[in-house]
């Protein structure tokens, strides 16, 4: 930033009287702590000054909303013409279950809709596999066949509602469900609008929902990009997760760094594999960060992504169009920051990771609700939850003015050495050959469990506090009320299942899967293939199992 | 005289992926001189009881997180008493809301360790009650 | 028959691994049992496998597993993974990329962790590798971290021994240093699909051919495996591991080389029992009476030599020995 000479030199030495004074009065009051430093272990200053800053120029590192690097936002007008979506993950039990849900939801004022399937639907088995035992319905909604999926949509307008769909191995699958409803109820693909989490390298990195090897899952992922580009334009067919990548112990820079080498990864494989150009399709590429608790490093992660998106798009693949250098992001707050211990809690530490989240200039946002720790949430503790992000939006006045923290001395100089830190991951990957090559000697796996261990330990011997956990703990119990599924939804899922399998014509299912398994083996585009599968109710593990068979099948390689 | 090494096995049943929990207790198990086996995610009841016994732990720690706990964890000890196996302490962890602690307990698992726990509780609580003869 | 071994030689999955246990832990019955236990091995085909960490050992030890159920053989499975020098500790993880043969009962992987600086790694092994033959697995695999002196002595007690090499670690070079290039009967060029797999063949061949081995009628052939992400080639390509390990075995029994290693087995055991019964009590009663670290000032301290140490030693124990 420009500061004149007087200016520089006033501030040097005010400065050093300043930490003179620190000097003096550190010999009758020491600091509680040796070092002070982020949750992510990252060292923190005492003070920032203009010092700190003095290198960046404005035009090139700033700038205004809307203008490269995007810094401050990709819109020129901020919260002010539109919030952030206010998307609150939900999915339970049944398709009519999570159905209902929904619409209450939607009743309550929230603006967008978001799946969470269940174990045997994430990891693409049906619900009487023997691997589904007493998961069915347990972490969100059962999905079979495009029944249950019609099931779950009824009374939902596509053409008005955005859906994210958290679906990774079986993401062919669940978008061309929600293609063939679109079909079925008579809304063209043009208008519906959504999101995939199709982000298979965090799996691999991180969240271990994985089915295929990497390059086959990535093959699959490049599938969707090209035929969203080519027939569903309104769909993010990517959602670029650093949020489980967090969850499983990392540090917000490796978040930002593994989470950014994951997007370079599929761009190049859309555009060496499909032959797109990289503004028809980058578009299209969402992100999805985590908010954790420490509150500066989460704000100051947020706009170095968006900065470091824009550099990689610009310098790397040349990309033309800004909307390709538009970082767009939902954000969820962290899962792992929760406490079982005293729960209401929860509620405080959400709300500040949700200001973070809004200060970091997120599109979308899911607030935690207080029970998240402890089972499935209730309906009271998820409308809290939305209450938190309608409090920050309308009350709060926290919208009114664009990424309002900008050219603080501390904010600025901590958003610079992120980026420096995560550029210098990014390069060690592209040493090592990629994102896939590493993940294959377990270079991010390794990191994140170094940082995991590191912070238990922390956490064990009281250098880092969790409030009611390690510190302030106490006997008196407020439970609350837990959310249970009955086991009895299972059976009934499973009898539904077998009603199907009985009354559909299985000759054109056995075509349909054919067809994906020539595609598979051609490079074709399963897509359509897909859609047609569906719509003959075929169910999620046959074609599952054809991937499967093609591809063979990804297992925990245990690193620790 | 020399002494008997603890060994233990760390696994996940069922389809969650969610490791952090087992990662981190594997390293920490190494550290408190157990060796520990790891099987990583997705194990089914019986391939973790067959393991066991191969291996000849001294205990097997459980870690879910996706509520399949109920069924999976009895369903391990069910497994191990079927191979002769019941002196393998079985102990649990993960999301595990209180109320489901009884029925856990009832069938045969010896502990559970919930969010917060610290890891010396779980190591002392092994050092305590693991004696291998 | 002890009722132990009898459960053992009835392929009793529990009896077999504590016994493996007490071996590890060094009880005093161990020894006694191994005694009544060994009249019933030696009938077992034993393969070692080694190479550098993350060569892909576990993996192909997965596929070979494959190979030989499909000829309904039985398969021990003998995982080594190192201790932790500072903890003690270590965490095995092996078998994990074996876990589709766990409910196979012809099928028994067991996790052995490489212990303490006194050695008895290989006795171990080798006393390992003796329970799973008389529990009468046709084939044996033993895999191991081929780094170190300890290692390639458990590689000892393996009629053919397997080599994995992967291209572009520069472990070709290490492969020299460790002395594996003797003692190999099989190259593996593991995840051959990676740049530098040609390279390194041409290389590896063109060093076989200047080694003196190829003179004794068994030039050690290289096998390249793809991608173990391509199911199918993976398959096929190990499938020919197996082969070639299969010819291996002929080779050995139709060529009398089969004595030759079992002579070399003999000869190792031999020595492992000897470290056991002479060097391991010397050891271990000198750590606890403080005396070697006493010895070992002298010799730091240059008042002493290893040699006069040792002398000493010597004198006194096998004076111990005949007064006892």
């Amino acid at each position: 930033m420009y500061f004149s000479k007087e200016m520089q030199e006033s501030s040097l030495k005010l400065t050093r009287k300043w930490e003179n004074e620190v000097q003096k009065a550190l010999k009758n009051n020491p600091d509680q702590k040796e070092r002070f430093s982020t949750v992510s272990d990252a060292e923190i200053k005492r003070l920032y000054t203009p010092e700190d800053i003095k290198n960046i120029d404005f035009a090139e590192d700033i700038s205004v909303p809307g203008e490269f690097p995007y810094l401050r936002g990709n819109q020129a007008t901020g919260y002010r013409g539109r919030y952030w979506t206010f998307r609150m993950f939900s999915g339970m039990g049944s398709a009519q279950d999570t159905n209902q849900r929904w619409k209450m939801l939607l009743h309550q004022g929230q603006t967008g809709l978001s799946t969470a399937f269940d174990f045997p639907t994430l990891m693409g088995y049906d619900s009487d596999s023997p691997k589904a035992l007493g998961e069915v319905g347990k972490c969100g909604v059962a999905i079979d066949t495009m029944e249950d999926f019609m099931t779950l949509m009824e009374g939902i307008p596509l053409d008005e509602v955005t859906t994210s769909m958290t679906i990774n191995p079986p993401a062919t699958v669940l978008f061309a469900m929600y293609c063939a409803a679109a079909d079925i109820k008579g809304v063209p693909l043009t208008k519906i609008g959504g999101t995939i989490q199709n982000d298979m390298l965090k799996e691999f990195i991180a969240q271990k929902t994985f089915m295929c090897p990497p390059e086959a899952s990535v093959k699959l992922i490049s599938d969707t990009v090209e035929f969203g580009t080519k027939f569903v334009p309104r769909w993010n067919t990517i959602s670029i997760s650093g949020y489980h990548i967090r969850e499983s112990g990392s540090t917000a820079i490796q978040e930002l760094a593994f989470t950014l080498r994951d997007g370079i990864e599929y761009v190049e494989d859309v555009i060496h594999r499909k032959r797109l150009d990289v503004d028809d399709f980058a578009s299209r590429l969402s992100f999805f960060f985590n908010s954790h608790s420490d509150f500066f490093e989460e704000i100051c992660k947020m706009r170095a992504a968006r900065r470091m998106w824009a550099k990689i798009m610009r310098d790397r693949f040349h990309a033309k169009d800004p909307r390709s250098m538009w970082l767009r992001f939902h954000t969820q707050t962290a899962g792992c920051s929760l406490t079982a211990q005293q729960p209401y809690n929860n509620v405080v530490r959400t709300t500040v990771q949700a200001l973070a989240a809004v200060l970091g200039g997120t599109q979308s946002l899911h607030t935690n609700s207080l029970d998240e720790v402890l089972c499935l949430p209730s309906e009271h503790a998820v409308e809290i939850a939305l209450r938190t992000q309608q409090i920050l939006a309308e009350e709060t006045g926290v919208a009114n003015t664009i990424d309002p923290l900008a050219g603080s001395y501390f904010i600025e100089a901590l958003t610079n050495e992120m980026e420096e830190k995560a550029w210098e991951y990014i390069h060690k990957i592209d040493e090592m050959g990629g994102m896939i090559a590493a993940i294959e000697k377990g270079f991010p796996q390794m990191e994140i469990s170094e940082a995991a261990y590191r912070f238990q330990r922390q956490l064990d011997a009281g250098e880092k506090i969790m409030v009611g956990v390690n510190k302030y703990s106490t006997d008196a119990a407020h439970p609350i009320p837990l959310v249970d599924i009955d086991e009895k939804v299972g059976e009934e899922q499973i009898k539904r299942l077998k009603d199907v399998r009985r009354k559909r014509d299985n000759k054109a299912v056995k075509t349909s899967l054919d067809n994906i398994k020539n595609a598979c083996k051609k490079g074709d585009n399963v897509m359509p293939h897909c859609i047609e599968a569906v719509k003959n109710l075929a169910t999620l593990q046959e074609i599952c199992d054809v991937y499967r068979e093609v591809y063979g099948e990804y297992r925990d390689p245990g690193l620790y | 005289m020399p002494e008997r090494k603890i060994r233990v096995m760390v696994a996940k049943p069922g389809l969650d992926g969610h490791d952090r929990g087992a990662r981190i207790l594997a390293r920490c198990f190494r550290d408190a001189g157990f060796e520990v086996v790891y099987t990583g995610c997705h194990q089914t009841p019986e391939q973790i009881a067959s393991a066991a016994v191969q291996e000849d732990v001294d205990l097997v720690g459980l870690s879910c997180l996706s509520g399949a706990h109920r069924v999976l964890f009895p369903r391990v000890v069910e497994l191990l008493r079927e191979k002769g196996a019941s002196d393998i302490t079985v102990i649990g962890g993960g999301i595990i809301p209180e109320q489901d602690l009884p029925a856990l307990y009832d069938s045969g698992i010896k502990a559970i360790f919930t969010p917060g726990a610290s890891l010396d509780s779980i190591v002392d609580w092994i050092k305590t009650n693991i004696k291998p003869q | 028959m002890d009722s132990t071994i009898k459960k053992i030689c009835d392929g009793d999955v529990r009896s077999a691994s504590r016994l493996i246990r007490d071996i590890e832990d060094k009880l005093p019955d161990a020894r006694a049992k191994i005694k009544k236990l060994y009249a019933h091995t030696g009938k077992s085909f034993i393969i070692g496998i080694t190479g550098a960490p993350g060569a892909g050992k576990s993996t192909l030890t997965d596929a070979l597993i494959t190979e030989f159920r499909k000829k309904n053989k039985t398969v021990g499975v003998l995982a080594v993974d190192p201790t932790s020098p500072f903890t003690g500790g270590a965490i095995l993880g092996d078998r994990i990329r074996m876990l589709r043969h766990a409910e196979d009962t012809g099928v028994f992987v067991r996790s052995l962790a490489t212990r303490g600086a006194l050695g008895g790694l290989s006795q171990a092994a080798g006393n390992a590798i003796h329970v799973m033959e008389a529990m009468g697995k046709d084939i044996i695999i033993v895999e191991t971290v081929g780094i170190g002196q300890q290692e390639i002595d458990i590689i000892n007690h393996a009629h053919s021994v397997v080599v994995v090499l992967v291209p572009g670690m520069g472990d070709e070079i290490q492969t020299m240093k460790a002395g594996l290039m003797e003692i190999a009967d099989i190259f593996v060029i593991n995840k051959a699909n990676r740049a530098g797999a040609k390279q390194l063949q041409t290389e590896l061949t063109s060093m076989l051919n200047l080694s003196p081995k190829t003179a004794d009628g068994w030039k050690p052939p290289v096998v390249m495996v793809g991608n173990a992400f391509e199911p199918a080639e993976f398959a096929k390509d190990t499938a020919g591991l197996a082969k070639k390990i299969g010819e291996h075995h002929l080779y050995l029994q139709k060529s009398g080389k089969l004595n030759e290693r079992m002579h070399r087995k003999a000869m190792t055991e031999i020595r492992d029992a000897l470290g056991a019964c002479l060097m391991e009590p010397v050891l271990h009663s000198l750590m606890e009476s403080g005396e070697l670290e006493k010895f070992s000032e002298k010799i730091r301290n240059r008042k002493t030599d290893p040699y006069s140490v040792a002398e000493e030693i010597t004198e006194k124990f096998f004076q111990k020995r005949g007064k006892a």
